[in-house]
């Protein structure tokens, strides 16, 4: 069992723990990220190698192939410096399937040691950092969603919309059955196309239903399952990682 | 809008994908499962106050665990105490021979006609087609197991039978099947079921139920109910049968509180059913009314092989509440039927491989994101998820091989791209070199990218990967600290 | 070897061993330290909410109220027992009030028909109440059989105020219900429904379509 987590106080470095999904598709969010963890002067530190946390092939069954990608990562973060992750599912599986995927393994205490460092990038945000954000951007009406590994692995329901609240100029508007998953669930969208479209539509129609112009959210997977449907069918809503929009209206 | 003619439908866990295209372009079907589920979902959320969910949770999840833990103790003790009682217990490895115990205990009174409470166990053995063939007619008496009886079809929800059928189908099937006048009315048609069940039930030779906790310590026999058919089917015919399987027992009848009230509230928002019905025995000398014979049928098929390993055994605590099913995104879209199985969604997902292997229902526990909420609502704290993610692993062959079925998913050219995926990302050069090489051909990717792009756009890798990024990102903020 | 033999052999002989039980916490049962006038309005609220229908009355007077609610649901013949103080005063004050009276005491054979076609309603003892849920508890007896509280389209339940206690957990450990269960024990929360029918709900599927409850203070 992972321990029970204790909130820091604000340290002078951190790890990003980018994701593969970040890295190779919303890079931006990735360095968004960063940006606002050195607003709040707190040294970041990326491990170069770093690649993905083995979550595809863990959640498809594939144990052996996410053991060995997990272990390369597990000998990245030496140092006892918080790991932040600008995603709840890559942060869930650092931090609540490591320790299962190693347990009974030689790697088990070190996997159980990173495991308990390891934070949600608005998580950390909220708790650690205590950040205040002054809103600079123009008035919009934006809905969140938030993924399911933060809000029910992770248990962060709150911290996303507790940061979009402190944006002045924000109308927050939550669509109907916002706890309701969106439909990517990784490999899933892959094995079950057609089920997992039916849920991305019924998602992206409350989106907009709730008469949001922009949602956010703090899951890349969400992100391109949810903007790509809205894309799809030249909807006027945008989306974006939740780092991105805090940057583009506090931090320039 | 138009709707289907109903007539017999087989659903297997084979056709999964094509029954659930079928259940996605059907509006009806979506429609019903819809609303039903955001009530009882409504509901659920109602039922519970703050202060005592969690702490309930955790009381029944160590009750079923306690039970669960003492397993074949607790069911010599409940043969003892049922015995003691005057309720003949009988034992049954499998669906099969259980059927063939319940046909001999009938044959044995020369019945021809046979009442049942509702029981999934018999559905999971299809004991009223077994019956059938020995000529003895099996009726059901839950109005929704009826109505599905009644129009050829299994149940789609474990609370709810005839969940996928609305009030103009209902009418049509009471119409065709029973005779009455069409009516959509629902009072009417609840008034000529309540007409026609009735005589039924004084003219049953036996009863057959299930149970929902089957009580070690007193030899008490639970069932849960609001219409008051179970308490019929356990005393108006001379013999009651309730088939069980072997993991419903729980140790103590204070153990019955606290899984009663969260079967109630979990299933359908309910603080109590209509009736909780305890049966500790026959009819007694001097009663006027009771059964004279209770039998008690405890079912194996399949329990004690799941009972040898400590993760899976986590499925056996299951209360038949079907919250999971409720919360469900996938159940909810594509409803009961298209998992073929008897139960369906997340707990049919995870108890169904092991009665029918994994080879048939292969697809079964891939449906589903992983999004945790039938975890997060399950009464007694069933991990589902890692549980579905368990059977991921056995069925690709990763797992312990305790399964049946176990690696029957595992293709060589899945295999050989998880190897693929596993080498480039335990290789960092090699994967900032694809990562840039992707980057660099992002413009010329396919925006065809298989299903996913049927419904959504293709995403596109980026120009320049958060590595490269990030070094940039750096250069520039040394530069500006040098200046 | 029999099925018994094989099945308990295979859960003796458990692959990953023994499994330790673990212990439960029952505190979230019970405690909850309602006073009697609270307890009494969770009941009402509770078995009300679930088409249950509750009348007060003074136990002197219970069987005057008996009398109207039978005149005001036009309830002609009433199936009761004999030898409880319930089914016994309500015989004595009946006698003249033009309401057929049918002997629940008895074999249900011998009266299957009437039971069954013609009994309008049946009046039952109730052994206490359950505030938290809004429940009835019965352990049916030859005097007040199993379906005497089922069978006919309306029930009357006599319940005692100080007969509602807080939870069942509480019923279940304060009356002792694990040293000697009865062959039946009931527990009722309201009338007979369903919502099989897409999720309306109707009342009297198989039970009773309506449950009054007589509350005596």
């Amino acid at each position: 069992m992972t321990p029970i987590k204790c909130y820091p106080p604000k340290p002078p470095r951190v790890y990003l723990f980018g994701t593969c999904l970040v890295d190779l598709f919303f890079p931006e969010a990735g360095l968004d990220a960063m940006r606002l963890l050195e607003r709040e002067g707190i040294a970041v530190d990326f491990p170069e190698d770093q690649t993905c946390c083995g979550q595809p092939a863990y959640t498809s069954g594939y144990q052996d192939e996410a053991r060995a990608v997990a272990a390369a990562q597990l000998d990245l973060f030496p140092e006892p410096w918080p790991i932040v992750v600008p995603s709840g599912s890559c942060g869930g599986m650092l931090r609540h399937h490591y320790p299962k995927l190693f347990a009974g393994t030689p790697l088990e205490a070190k996997a159980n040691e990173l495991a308990g460092r390891v934070f949600e990038l608005t998580e950390f945000l909220v708790h650690v950092c205590h950040l205040e954000l002054e809103d600079r951007g123009a008035p919009e009406t934006v809905a969140m969603h938030t993924s399911c590994s933060a809000r029910r692995e992770m248990g962060l329901a709150e911290t996303g919309p507790a940061l979009l609240a402190q944006l002045g100029r924000v109308t927050l508007v939550e669509q109907a059955r916002a706890a309701e998953c969106c439909g990517f669930g990784g490999t899933f969208a892959v094995r079950h196309p057609e089920v997992s479209a039916a849920m991305v539509e019924d998602k992206s129609r409350a989106i907009e239903a709730a008469g949001a112009e922009r949602f956010v959210t703090s899951d890349c997977g969400c992100l391109m399952n949810i903007a790509g449907r809205l894309a799809h069918r030249d909807s006027e809503v945008e989306g974006e990682h939740i780092a991105s929009y805090l940057w583009r209206r506090v931090g320039q | 809008m138009s709707v289907e003619p109903p007539g017999v439908q087989t659903f297997t866990p084979q056709a999964f994908h094509r029954q659930a295209h079928d259940a996605l372009g059907n509006p009806q079907i979506r429609a019903n499962f819809r609303s039903a589920m955001d009530g009882l979902m409504g509901k659920r959320r109602e039922a519970f106050a703050d202060w005592e969910l969690e702490a309930l949770r955790e009381l029944g999840a160590s009750v079923r665990l306690r039970a669960l833990a003492q397993l074949p103790d607790l069911l010599e003790r409940l043969e003892a105490n049922c015995q003691a009682n005057g309720i003949r217990v009988h034992w049954a490895e499998d669906g099969e021979a259980a059927c063939r115990l319940i046909r001999e205990l009938c044959e044995a009174r020369g019945a021809k006609a046979v009442i049942k409470g509702k029981s999934m166990v018999t559905e999971e053995m299809h004991l009223n087609a077994h019956l059938e063939t020995a000529g003895i007619e099996a009726l059901e008496s839950d109005l929704g197991e009826y109505l599905v009886q009644l129009n050829d079809q299994t149940p789609s929800h474990i609370i709810m039978p005839a969940i996928h059928l609305n009030t103009d189908e209902i009418a049509d099937v009471m119409h065709d099947k029973t005779g009455i006048p069409r009516t959509r009315d629902v009072d009417a048609m609840t008034a000529a079921a309540r007409a026609q069940l009735r005589e039924r039930f004084m003219a049953a030779d036996v009863g057959i139920t299930g149970v929902n906790f089957a009580v070690a310590e007193t030899g008490t026999l639970c069932l849960v109910e609001n219409e008051g058919n179970g308490r019929m089917t356990t005393t108006v015919p001379p013999v009651h049968i309730a088939v069980t399987g072997i993991e419903k027992v729980v140790e103590q009848l204070r153990d019955v509180a606290p899984l009663y009230a969260l079967l109630t509230r979990s299933a359908t928002g309910q603080h109590a059913t209509t009736y909780l019905n305890m049966i500790s025995g026959p009819r007694q000398a001097g009663e006027q009314d009771g059964p004279e014979e209770v039998h008690l049928v405890l079912v194996d098929n399949g329990r004690s092989a799941i009972y040898q390993d400590d993760e899976l055994l986590d499925t056996l605590r299951c209360i038949r509440c079907g919250a999971c099913m409720n919360h469900c995104p996938v159940y909810t879209r594509v409803g009961g039927h298209s998992y073929g199985t008897t139960y369906p969604g997340p707990i049919g997902s995870i108890l169904m491989p092991h009665l029918m292997g994994l080879e048939a229902t292969k697809d079964l526990p891939t449906a589903s994101s992983l999004c945790g909420a039938c975890g997060e609502v399950c009464p007694v704290k069933i991990p589902i998820p890692a549980l579905l993610t368990r059977l991921r692993r056995e069925a690709v062959g990763e797992g312990r091989g305790n399964v049946p079925g176990a690696g029957s998913k595992r293709t060589r050219t899945e295999a050989a791209a998880w190897k693929a995926w596993q080498w480039l990302a335990t290789h960092p050069g090699a994967w900032r070199g694809a990562a840039g090489v992707a980057g660099k051909l992002g413009p010329l990717t396919p925006s065809k990218l298989g299903p996913w792009s049927d419904h959504r756009v293709a995403p596109k890798p980026a120009r320049h990967s958060l590595h490269a990024l990030i070094k940039r990102h750096r250069s520039a903020t040394d530069e500006e600290g040098q200046s | 070897m029999s099925a018994r033999e094989t099945i308990l052999g295979r859960l003796r002989r458990r692959l990953d061993g023994p499994l330790t039980p673990p212990v439960s916490d029952f505190s979230v049962m019970s405690g909850r330290g309602w006073g009697r006038e609270e307890r009494l309005r969770r009941f009402e609220a509770w078995i009300t909410s679930v088409h249950g229908e509750v009348i007060h009355t003074p136990r002197a007077d219970w069987t005057r109220v008996l009398a109207r609610v039978l005149a005001d649901k036009g309830i002609r013949r009433l199936a009761l027992g004999r030898a409880h103080p319930v089914a016994a005063e309500a015989r004595a004050a009946l006698a003249e009030a033009g309401v057929t009276l049918v002997d629940a005491d008895r074999p249900v054979e011998a009266w299957w028909e009437t039971l069954f076609h013609e009994v309008e309603a049946g009046l039952t003892s109730t052994a206490g109440g359950v505030a938290e849920t809004g429940s009835l508890w019965l352990w049916p007896t030859p005097d007040e059989p199993r379906l005497l509280s089922l069978v006919p389209p309306i029930h009357i339940a006599v319940l005692d105020a100080e007969a509602v206690e807080d939870t069942l957990f509480e019923v279940m450990e304060r009356h002792g219900w694990a040293a000697g269960m009865p062959t039946n024990a009931l527990l009722i929360s309201g009338p007979s429904k369903t919502a099989d029918i897409e999720q309306t709900l109707a009342y009297g599927v198989h039970g009773p379509r309506e449950l009054v409850v007589l509350l005596r203070h």
